[in-house]
């Protein structure tokens, strides 16, 4: 049997009003085991006040080769920015 | 794509001063010296705790006592960070940990010195954690994004480290003949073994150049030594000190402090396995391993244990 604990992602809400942000990976037992361990690791100075734990193999990812298909359609789209439109000054902000 | 195409992509990317990814193609060479580095610093950081966590039970005082505790458990983290960097690579953490005992991976040959008294500590936090982050303050800007990102975290850690151990060496160097001759032994003890963590001269250096034009390191050993010498003579004549090196004196053409020769003969014994405690760090670790096997087994054995109790439980409720 292989005894190695499964690795986990762990998300550190900083502080609330804040998402949580990804801070790195740890190995661990079970759920339990991985926030205790991410507490002892990544919050050693108050870095949160909440944390999330996902097993790695849960987690999927967009393959950095197609990176052109996936982003460079919104590249040209430049009326999806409010600067594309034309107010005048007089208007004030908008 | 052919190989070569994908090589030059590479390192066009580098050459912008992109930051390459845990899923970004790289050359499979690129990716052996990242886990090589990685792991080596991992395993520096894990075996650093040794010679200090020797000293934890008779620290002077209590405030000195927590905060060596809490070097040293910062020090098993960044351990963590950096096996956790090596892993995004495709490494496996078991295998690395078994590299390390079996003498096939190396870590930094400044832990095969003993701490012989608490004046140690205080050299060590000092100059051992000073040399480190020149080091380490350079990684923050290292190519591979995962390294880097734990460096930064590293950073901001490690400060506190080099601090405490200052404040060490000032309280011995104003304190009595006897704590300051202890200071003086630290130092003398510490300085050249400390020079010597920036590793070969450049033109030894088998790694640095291409390492260089990956941008792995960002600077090269001698410029990082040379870097650590200038910035450590204003702190080490604030204590009263004096380097054990008659050779250092500032040159004012290259506004610099020039340094006698390093003993590399010292160095390759000591990294060759040859040091004063190579074995008993090795064996402390595999002991580590060892002992603490079962610990990991039984955390399996519960986990799974739990799993299948949550499992029955919806079962009979279903």
């Amino acid at each position: 049997m292989d005894n190695t604990w499964p690795l986990w992602e762990v998300f550190i809400r900083s502080k609330n009003g804040l998402s949580h942000k990804h801070v790195g990976s740890l190995h661990a037992a079970d759920e339990d085991m991985a926030i205790e361990n991410a507490r002892d690791v990544y919050t050693r100075r108050q870095e949160g006040v909440s944390i999330w734990v996902v097993e790695s193999k849960h987690i999927s990812a967009s393959n950095p080769s197609k990176s052109e298909e996936l982003y460079d359609p919104a590249k040209n789209k430049i009326y999806r920015h409010p600067t594309f439109y034309d107010i005048p000054d007089e208007v004030g902000h908008m | 794509m052919i190989e070569k195409d994908l090589n030059q992509i590479f390192q066009d990317r580098i050459d912008a001063d992109d930051r390459i990814e845990a899923r970004d193609w790289m050359p499979e060479k690129y990716r052996q010296t990242l886990i090589r580095q990685i792991s080596q610093h991992a395993h520096s950081e894990v075996v650093g705790m040794l010679p200090e966590a020797n000293w934890i039970s008779r620290a002077p005082s209590l405030r000195r006592k927590v905060a060596l505790l809490a070097k040293v458990q910062d020090e098993a983290g960044h351990g963590l960070y950096l096996y956790s960097a090596a892993e995004t690579l495709g490494a496996k953490r078991s295998d690395l940990l078994q590299q390390l005992i079996d003498g096939t991976a190396k870590y930094s040959s400044i832990f095969n010195y003993p701490t012989l008294t608490w004046a140690d500590i205080g050299a060590i936090g000092w100059l051992v954690d000073g040399a480190a982050i020149m080091n380490q303050v350079m990684l923050c800007r290292t190519s591979y994004g995962p390294y880097a990102r734990a460096m930064v975290r590293i950073c901001k850690e490690e400060s506190f480290h080099q601090r405490q151990g200052y404040e060490i060496m000032i309280a011995l160097s104003q304190g009595s003949e006897e704590q300051k001759a202890m200071a003086q032994d630290a130092l003398n003890r510490w300085w050249w073994p400390s020079l010597m963590m920036f590793g070969p001269n450049d033109a030894e250096s088998k790694h640095t150049a291409q390492s260089m034009a990956w941008r792995i390191k960002r600077k090269t050993n001698d410029e990082l030594r040379q870097a650590f010498v200038d910035s450590s003579i204003s702190q080490i004549e604030y204590l009263g000190l004096t380097a054990p090196d008659k050779d250092l004196k500032w040159n004012e053409e290259r506004g610099h402090y020039d340094f006698g020769p390093i003993d590399w003969d010292e160095f390759w014994q000591v990294v060759k396995g040859h040091g004063p405690c190579n074995k008993e760090r090795i064996a402390a670790r595999r002991k580590a391993q060892e002992e603490g096997k079962w610990v990991q087994e039984a955390a399996m054995a519960y986990a799974a244990k739990r799993k299948q109790r949550a499992q029955d439980q919806q079962t009979r409720v279903a």
